[in-house]
């Protein structure tokens, strides 16, 4: 049974005044421990998509099985519990809370867990030294630079372990040196500890890091392929 | 989440966005704090003129002269001359007015007095030492003149405090005189401090007989009022019209209408100043209203845009996997502490300036003010600004909550 599994997903964005078609149907599956690239140009729809499969917003039409179950028959309170310990989702933008320590931004998801408080710590600091930000973890998250506010978010994503990581763009506000280890992160975490992957990047040398490439072209799939033998950074920065 | 951490998040919520949760605090401040000070001050001032009244007790009627007015145009005056010697004597006499406790004929005026090279104005009542009860005015030093001294035209007088710190500055007054009208008065007693009785000021008063009064100062024979106390509550309405009967028949009066005189009870004025103090309540009440609606505007617009701009902070929570109640619940938490914390320094703050002004009011002008806290304004501004205040807090905090995370975290 595939961990996710998509057929003819359609998504129309409705502002009331007008419907913009983005996704036109795809289909794919992707099993427990794949470590995926979406890659395509811009507009494409792989945000989109990538939203849709995180359970952050509602597709159209076709259909979508999460852990064999379609979707759309989990109720909101499933559904925010499969986004906080399922899933785990890394914006380009990051969006960490302004206001707060890199510890506080990495438990939040802890807060609406069942995971008992005194664990909290442990798993949030644990998760902290894993991206290489112990000596950061009570800095607000404005003092960091932007690869540092990256790897608070990854750290934020993996904190509940979660059984798919979602990262959109994670490098592309990020200079090669910092990319290089969010992709050695992400990286570590499918080979290592079995994360499922989905990673969303239009680098070709960035995508080739995983195992698996789909790329996408005017919200269609234009081909689905594997990777040979996956690049590996080891602390190595990311050549464009 | 855990009761424990919805309020931690709560207030973490509210610290990171300091500012606007101090304008709101403020806003709502200044609503509650602005009706208690409206209607703290309001209460004092119906306390102030019900206390005018009740200085003279319930029981007690008050014979006027001239025409009752019944509008503004009428000359209350013309027929001021009416209540004459011969109107006590019949009002006296048992037969007449059977339920009759007490009775006595007041004059009233104003005109200076001196004592060597010092002068005051003051005003002078001619009464009989019945105006101790009446009134409710004992002596501090010395003591009322009798009825002896009434019928006998004596020239003795007792003056309140501020004619004797006037006229004597802290030396000894008792046993003085003092001149009024060129006629030597001496002091027999001497009020205590006293402030306003029954819109009568008896501090800058002095007391003499009332034949004296009549004969020797005003030049007069007859009597500016008489004052009348019935035997109980009940019996007012009976000696009411015992008294009415009494002197039309003294008057050769048939109809009502030729009235030269007209009779009021402490409960007819009460009833009159109450219409007062109403419509003083009422016209307060609006102001507090205005100002009610003025802070829950402000209050309204603080929240909505703050709760409105945290929707990107909404939508982050819930990819994060908050539940639609977890936003809910924060959000009602930090307007419930918002609107507490708002509530209680506006108490504070609104309490504290009455007080002060009551303050004032007492040590300054001398006014017998009491400071009183309205609890229903309190309820009332309590009430609305923290409705107002979950209202806009929640309403788009739920609106925000029902989008997806997307769609929040998209908000700029
Ligand atoms: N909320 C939205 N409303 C309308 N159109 C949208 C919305 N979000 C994205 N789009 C449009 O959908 C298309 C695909 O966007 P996106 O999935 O972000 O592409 P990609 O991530 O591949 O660059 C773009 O043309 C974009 O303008
Ligand atoms: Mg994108």
């Amino acid at each position: 049974m595939p961990l996710i599994e998509v057929k003819e997903l359609t998504k129309v964005y409705d502002d009331g005044v007008v419907k913009t078609p983005v996704l036109h149907g795809v289909s794919f599956s992707i099993e427990k421990g794949e470590f995926v690239a979406i890659m395509g140009p811009s507009g494409s729809g792989k945000s989109t998509l990538l939203h849709l499969l995180g359970f952050l917003d509602d597709y159209t039409d076709g259909s979508y099985n999460f852990s064999g179950q379609d979707a759309k028959s989990y109720t909101g309170d499933e559904v925010a519990h499969i986004r906080n310990k399922k899933l785990g989702f890394i914006f380009q933008s990051f969006n960490l809370l302004s206001h707060a320590t890199v510890l506080e931004n990495v438990r939040l998801p802890l807060l609406y867990s069942n995971i008992p408080e005194s664990e909290w710590d442990t798993l949030a600091l644990k998760a902290i030294d894993s991206v290489g930000l112990s000596h950061r973890t009570s800095f607000d998250s404005a003092q960091l630079s932007g690869g540092e506010r990256q790897r608070v978010a990854i750290a934020r994503a993996l904190v509940c372990s979660p059984e798919v990581i979602f990262a959109d763009e994670p490098t592309g506000n990020l200079d090669s040196k910092s990319g290089g280890a969010v992709i050695e992160i992400l990286q570590k975490l499918n080979e290592e500890l079995g994360h499922t992957i989905i990673l969303i990047t239009h680098e070709t040398y960035t995508a080739e890091h995983a195992k698996r490439i789909i790329r996408i072209k005017d919200g269609l799939i234009e081909s689905d392929t594997q990777v040979s033998s996956p690049h590996h950074t080891n602390g190595g920065i990311l050549i464009k | 989440m855990t009761f424990k951490h919805s309020i931690q998040t709560a207030y973490k919520g509210l610290e990171a966005n300091r500012s606007r949760s101090l304008l709101t605090i403020l806003g709502i401040v200044i609503g509650v704090a602005a009706i208690i000070l409206v209607m703290s001050l309001g209460e004092g001032a119906q306390n102030l003129i019900l206390g005018q009244i009740q200085g003279m007790g319930s029981k007690t009627i008050i014979v006027v002269p001239g025409r009752e007015p019944k509008g503004p145009a009428d000359a209350a005056q013309v027929l001021s001359d009416s209540l004459k010697e011969r109107d006590l004597d019949a009002l006296k006499r048992k037969e007449n007015v059977p339920t009759l406790k007490t009775i006595m004929p007041l004059v009233f005026g104003g005109d200076s007095s001196s004592h060597e090279n010092e002068t005051y104005r003051l005003t002078i009542f001619g009464a009989t030492p019945l105006i101790e009860t009446i009134f409710d005015l004992p002596v501090e030093q010395g003591s009322y003149f009798t009825e002896e001294d009434v019928r006998g035209r004596t020239s003795v007088v007792v003056i309140g405090t501020k004619v004797k710190k006037e006229l004597f500055g802290d030396s000894e007054a008792l046993g003085e005189k003092i001149k009024i009208k060129g006629r030597s008065f001496r002091i027999v007693g001497i009020l205590p401090e006293k402030g306003q009785v029954s819109f009568f000021n008896f501090d800058e008063a002095a007391i003499v007989p009332y034949t004296t009064a009549q004969d020797y100062i005003f030049g007069i024979k007859y009597f500016h009022r008489i004052i009348v106390e019935s035997e109980d509550e009940g019996t007012i309405a009976r000696t009411v019209d015992d008294i009415t009967a009494t002197i039309r028949e003294t008057h050769d009066i048939t109809i009502a209408d030729k009235d030269d005189f007209f009779v009021e009870t402490q409960a007819d004025l009460a009833s009159r100043l109450s219409t007062i103090t109403s419509i003083l309540t009422a016209f307060l009440a609006a102001v507090a209203a205005i100002s009610l609606v003025v802070g829950g505007i402000g209050i309204m617009n603080i929240m909505l845009v703050s709760v409105t701009e945290r929707t990107k902070e909404i939508g982050l929570r819930k990819a994060l996997g908050a539940t639609y109640s977890d936003i809910l619940t924060q959000f009602l938490l930090e307007a419930v502490m918002l609107t507490g914390i708002g509530g209680i320094v506006g108490i504070l703050t609104g309490a504290s300036l009455a007080f002060i002004i009551s303050l004032v009011l007492t040590n300054v002008l001398a006014l017998s003010w009491s400071f009183s806290f309205p609890v229903s304004a309190a309820i009332l501004g309590l009430g609305v600004s923290g409705l107002i205040g979950l209202v806009f807090g929640i309403y788009p905090a739920r609106t925000a909550a029902k989008k997806s995370p997307i769609e929040a975290l998209r908000h700029e």
